[in-house]
């Protein structure tokens, strides 16, 4: 399957959907700061790496899924769940790309410019997430 | 106080550009990829970098090693409960983040602390 920009989910999606995704992303955020500040770069560390958007993500797929396919008359509720689910296993492949963007970002971090080893780490997080998702897919 | 509320702009706007991306983004497996994200990360270190110094953010990535395998845990099973039971997905996502919480502390436990 070709990977594809489809801007018509835009027209799907309610503006207080974005509004709940910026509040719980900024509302994650702002924890980690706290958490590392009261109980040290340790724990709040942790929270880098907690599932902030997923939760809603995967209830939005669930939900156009299921209106789309309602549309064409179809029961859409079994068909929404299972596409959720497989953006729940894309999660998962991401989460290695994610485990190397934090080694990298460990090891590099005190040599190097801030900026360059955000910019590296967030390709590499990329690259190795696409490559185990293509590795997956023709499997 | 202000600090917190610069984290929470700088975070709402870097989640949600990556959620925007994963929603313009077919097929959903590869959409998926953008739920994993460093967004978090980014808006995070960017900012502890200014505060606190480069050793306390690389102390961070550290930990948020053990974080990333915590969500590998928590997305594999989110899945897997998805497709065989399908129950509603908010459900799912919501009721499955002790997994990450166990799965995070506990590796930081035993392997960071």
């Amino acid at each position: 399957m070709r990977i594809r920009v489809d801007p018509s989910v835009l027209r799907q999606t309610k503006w207080h959907e974005y509004v709940i995704r910026f509040v719980i992303g900024g509302m994650i955020t702002a924890v980690a700061g706290v958490l590392a500040k009261e109980y040290g770069a340790g724990v709040g560390g942790l929270f880098l790496a907690f599932p902030a958007i997923f939760p809603a993500s995967a209830t939005l797929i669930e939900k156009h899924e299921t209106e789309k396919k309602q549309e064409r008359g179809l029961g859409g509720i079994e068909r929404g769940r299972e596409a959720a689910s497989v953006d729940a296993a894309g999660s998962a492949m991401g989460s290695v790309g994610l485990l190397v963007f934090a080694w990298l970002v460990w090891q590099s971090m005190p040599t190097h410019k801030t900026w360059l080893v955000l910019s590296a780490a967030t390709l590499c997080w990329l690259i190795v997430s696409v490559l185990i998702w293509r590795c997956r897919k023709y499997a | 106080m202000s600090q917190i509320i610069i984290r929470f702009f700088v975070g709402g706007v870097v989640v949600s550009a990556f959620a925007l991306i994963a929603d313009l983004l077919k097929p959903k497996s590869f959409a998926g990829l953008f739920g994993a994200a460093p967004s978090v990360a980014l808006a995070t270190l960017a900012l502890t970098v200014a505060t606190e110094g480069t050793p306390y953010a690389a102390k961070e990535a550290r930990s948020m090693m053990a974080g990333s395998i915590a969500f590998f845990v928590y997305a594999s099973f989110v899945s897997w409960i998805l497709m065989r039971y399908k129950p509603k997905a908010i459900w799912s996502a919501i009721c499955s983040i002790p997994i990450w919480l166990c799965v995070a502390f506990g590796l930081w436990h035993l392997w960071l602390e």
